[in-house]
C-alpha cells in the first residue's frame, strides 16, 4: 500500500512490519515520532510487543540489550546526545552479539544545542561493532529497517539504521509499505540457541582474560567480514521479494566518469540532481553513494572507483584535528591502488546548515578546477 | 516463628570469593529461597568475580553479567522478552552492589520500580567499592575509613536511606535482610517472589578485606549490625506498611563498630554521635512501623 508519510513514520511501520517484540526508547528530537507512532501500534493492539518507556537512552539500549538475551526480537531508536548516552551499552550489544536494531536519526551535537542534521553522532560510533546503513529516501528507511533484523539475525551483530534529521525524518515521501505477509515471508520469526534459558542455563558475558578475549573480538570481526556479504544477499533477497534494492554502494552515472562525487544519506538526493544537470552540460561526472558504512566495503569501492581521477567527498561530518571521516576512510580504502584518484574532501552542512544544488554545484566545480587537492578539508560555505 | 531453608544449592562451592565474604552468602540463600526457575542479572561488582572467569560459572541458573549502572533497566528488558516468550512467571533477580545501586545505578533504579516491573532487586552492601579496592559510596557509613576517605579524614557524610528511598517509589514491597538471620532472609524473598511488580532487597554483606575485620567473624559482624540497630531489618508494603521484622538486643554500636579496622580511629566523641543517630534513626523507624 502506498502512502505519504514522514521518514520517522517510515522506521516505525518498518518496526511493525518486522514483528519487533520488546521496543525501548527516550524521547529525543527528531527522533521522538518513532517511538510515538509504535507506542500507538502496541496500544491500538497492531503490533504485540512490550514497549519500555525508560528514564534515558542508556537504559534505552540496556532494556534491549536484555531482551534480546533471552531471545526476542528488540529495537530502540535515538538521535544525537541519546545515541552519544548508549556508546557504552553499544559495545555492550554488539560485543554479547546482539542482533538488536537501533534507528539513529541524524543529529548535530552541542554545544550550542542544535537539533538539525549531521553525521557527527552516528560516526562517532564507529567502533562500537553495530553495522552502519545510510539511507537517502523515507522508501529505504521502511526498507532497510525490515532487512536491518534479517542481517542482524544472520551475523549476530547489531545494526544502526541512519536517516537524516528533518531532511528524512520530517518530511513526508510516497512510500510503498509492503504487506504483513510479504515481509512474515522474508523474516521469519526470530529463534536463537544462545539466549537465557531456564531449561539450559548458561552464563553470559562474565569476566574474559586474555587468553579468550582476543578470538572472540576476532570473531566480531570475522562476523563484520561476513556482514558484508550478508548485507548484499538479504538486499538481493528483498529486492526479488519488493522490487526494491539498494546494495552496499550505490553509483549513479558513474559510467566512464573521470570525476565522481562521494555521499551518504539524504545529501545524495541532491547530488543526483546536480549530476544530471552536468552530464546534460556534457560534464563527465557521476555519484558514488555510500549505503553500508559498517563494514566499510573496501573491495567494492576500490572496484568502482578503478580509473575515475578524482573524488569530492561531501563530508557531513568532522572528525576534529584531522578532516571529514568518509573522506579518511575512502582515502585509506584506495591506498595502494594504482592510479588511484585524488580524494578532495569537503566539510559541509554540519549541524543543519542546507546543502543545496547550489552547495553540490560550487563542489563539483572546486574537483573539475584543480588538479590536486588542498592538504587540509575545505570548509565549503563557512562565513569568514 | 521460624522458617525452613530450602536444602536445593543452585550455586557451586567453587566460586571465587574472598574469606568471609557476605556477598557470596547472601547469594547462596537468596538462590535457596527463589529456586531454579530464575534469571539472574549481575552487575559489573564483586560479583562479576565471584561468579568465576569464563568458561566457569559458580550459578547453576541462567545468568547475565551487564554493566554497571543497568541492573533495573537490563533486567526490565529481560522480562518483557520472557513475557513475549511465554516465561511469564519466571522470576528476574537483578543482583547489583552498593555502588551499583546506591550510586551509578541509581537512576536506572529509580526508573524501573517508577515503572514498577516485575522483578526483584538485590543489592548486597558490602558499603564501599570493594571490587576496585575499598574506596567510599553513597552506601558508606559516616565516620569509615576508605582509601578515598583516609583515616584522618574519614567519611563526612551518613549513608544514604536506600530502602526509605525505594519505599517512596510506593513499590509493592521494599526490605532489609541479612546473612546472619538466614530465616528472615528467605522468607522476604520468597514472599518477593509471590509479588508481581517491583521488588527491592538491601542485604548487608560485610566485606573482611575492606572492614578490616576476621573473616571468621562474618556471621557474628552480620548479627551485631543488626542487635545494634545500625542495620535493622524490616520490611515495607506499598511504601506504607512498615514492619520491624527481627526484635534487635540493646548490644551498644561500639560492639559493632570494634569489629572493625575501618572504625579504628574514630575517638570516643565520634563514636557517641554514631550511637546517637542509630538511636535516632530506630526511634523513627518505630514511629513508622507504628504507624504502619
Amino acid at each position: 500500500m502506498r502512502k505519504v508519510i514522514m521518514g520517522n513514520h517510515a522506521v516505525s511501520y518498518g518496526v511493525r512490519l518486522a514483528r519487533a517484540e520488546v521496543i525501548s526508547a527516550y524521547p529525543i528530537t527528531p527522533q521522538t515520532q518513532i517511538v510515538e507512532m509504535l507506542s500507538e501500534f502496541c496500544s491500538d493492539g497492531s503490533l504485540n510487543a512490550k514497549f519500555i518507556k525508560v528514564e534515558s537512552e542508556h537504559s534505552a539500549m540496556a532494556a534491549v540489550v536484555g531482551a534480546s538475551s533471552v531471545g526476542a526480537r528488540a529495537f530502540t531508536a535515538t538521535s544525537s546526545h541519546g545515541l552519544l548516552l548508549m556508546h557504552e551499552m553499544l559495545h555492550w550489544a554488539a560485543g554479547a552479539r546482539l542482533p538488536i536494531v537501533l534507528a539513529n536519526v541524524n543529529r548535530a551535537v552541542g554545544p550550542g544545542w542544535n537539533v538539525w542534521t549531521d553525521q557527527s553522532d552516528s560516526l562517532a560510533q564507529r567502533d562500537t561493532g553495530f553495522l552502519q546503513l545510510y539511507c537517502e529516501s523515507n522508501q529505504e528507511a521502511l526498507d532497510t529497517v525490515i532487512q536491518a533484523f534479517k542481517i542482524a539475525e544472520t551475523v549476530r551483530l547489531p545494526v544502526m539504521v541512519v536517516l537524516d534529521a528533518f531532511i528524512l525524518s520530517h518530511t513526508e515521501e510516497p512510500v510503498d509499505v509492503p504487506s504483513q505477509e510479504q515481509v512474515d515471508a522474508f523474516l521469519p520469526r526470530y529463534e536463537t540457541e544462545w539466549r537465557l534459558d531456564i531449561e539450559d542455563p548458561r552464563a553470559f558475558n562474565m569476566l574474559v582474560a586474555p587468553e579468550h578475549y582476543m578470538e572472540m573480538r576476532l570473531q566480531m570481526q570475522q562476523a563484520m567480514a561476513e556482514a558484508k556479504g550478508v548485507v548484499q544477499t538479504v538486499d538481493e533477497e528483498y529486492a526479488a521479494c519488493f522490487g526494491r534494492g539498494y546494495g552496499l554502494i550505490e553509483p549513479y552515472r558513474t559510467e566512464g566518469a573521470e570525476t565522481v562525487l562521494f555521499s551518504a544519506g539524504a545529501t545524495s538526493g541532491t547530488a543526483r540532481v546536480v549530476v544530471d544537470e552536468l552530464r546534460g552540460q556534457g560534464v563527465n561526472i557521476g555519484l558514488l553513494r555510500l549505503r553500508l558504512f559498517r563494514p566499510f566495503p573496501v573491495a567494492e569501492l576500490r572496484r568502482a572507483l578503478a580509473g575515475v581521477k578524482k573524488v569530492g567527498v561531501i563530508d557531513r561530518n568532522i572528525s576534529y584535528g584531522h578532516e571529514g571521516i568518509f573522506a579518511s576512510e575512502l582515502k585509506a580504502a584506495l591506498y595502494g591502488l594504482p592510479r588511484a584518484p585524488q580524494v578532495f574532501d569537503f566539510v559541509v552542512g554540519l549541524g543543519g546548515r542546507d546543502v543545496t544544488p547550489a552547495t553540490i554545484h560550487g563542489i563539483a566545480g572546486h574537483v573539475l578546477s584543480h588538479d590536486v587537492p588542498a592538504e587540509e578539508p575545505v570548509w565549503w560555505e563557512v562565513k569568514s | 516463628m521460624s522458617y525452613a531453608i530450602p536444602e536445593r544449592e543452585l550455586m557451586y562451592s567453587g566460586h571465587v570469593g574472598c574469606p568471609g565474604c557476605g556477598a557470596s552468602l547472601a547469594m547462596r540463600l537468596a538462590l535457596k529461597a527463589v529456586g531454579e526457575d530464575v534469571v539472574v542479572i549481575i552487575v559489573a561488582s564483586c560479583w562479576s568475580i565471584i561468579a568465576g572467569p569464563f568458561p566457569y560459572t559458580s550459578l547453576k541458573v541462567p545468568t547475565l553479567h551487564t554493566a554497571f549502572e543497568t541492573g533495573g533497566s537490563v533486567s526490565s528488558g529481560i522480562k518483557a522478552a520472557l513475557e513475549m516468550r511465554g516465561r511469564p512467571n519466571t522470576t528476574v533477580m537483578a543482583w547489583a552492589g552498593d555502588g551499583g545501586t546506591f550510586d551509578i545505578g541509581f537512576q536506572a533504579l529509580s526508573g524501573a520500580v517508577e515503572r514498577n516491573e516485575d522483578f526483584i532487586y538485590v543489592c548486597y552492601d558490602n558499603e564501599a567499592y570493594m571490587n576496585t579496592g575499598i574506596q567510599r559510596s553513597s552506601a558508606t557509613p559516616w565516620g569509615a575509613w576508605t582509601t578515598t576517605t583516609p583515616a584522618a579524614t574519614p567519611k563526612n557524610t551518613p549513608k544514604k536511606d536506600m530502602v526509605a528511598i525505594m519505599a517512596a517509589h510506593r513499590i509493592p514491597y521494599t526490605a532489609s535482610a541479612s546473612i546472619a538471620y538466614p530465616e528472615d532472609l528467605v522468607r522476604k524473598l520468597q514472599k518477593a517472589q509471590g509479588i508481581r511488580g517491583s521488588k527491592f532487597i538491601h542485604i548487608l554483606a560485610p566485606c573482611p578485606s575492606g572492614w578490616k575485620s576476621e573473616p571468621a567473624e562474618t556471621i557474628k559482624v552480620s548479627r551485631l549490625a543488626v542487635q545494634s540497630k545500625v542495620f535493622p531489618l524490616y520490611e515495607v508494603e506499598e511504601g506504607e506498611r512498615w514492619r520491624v521484622t527481627v526484635r534487635p538486643s540493646e548490644a551498644p554500636v561500639i560492639e559493632y563498630l570494634r569489629r572493625q579496622g575501618r572504625f579504628n580511629h574514630l575517638t570516643p566523641a565520634q563514636i557517641d554521635e554514631i550511637q546517637r543517630n542509630v538511636d535516632r534513626h530506630w526511634a523513627e523507624l518505630l514511629a513508622r512501623a507504628e504507624q504502619g
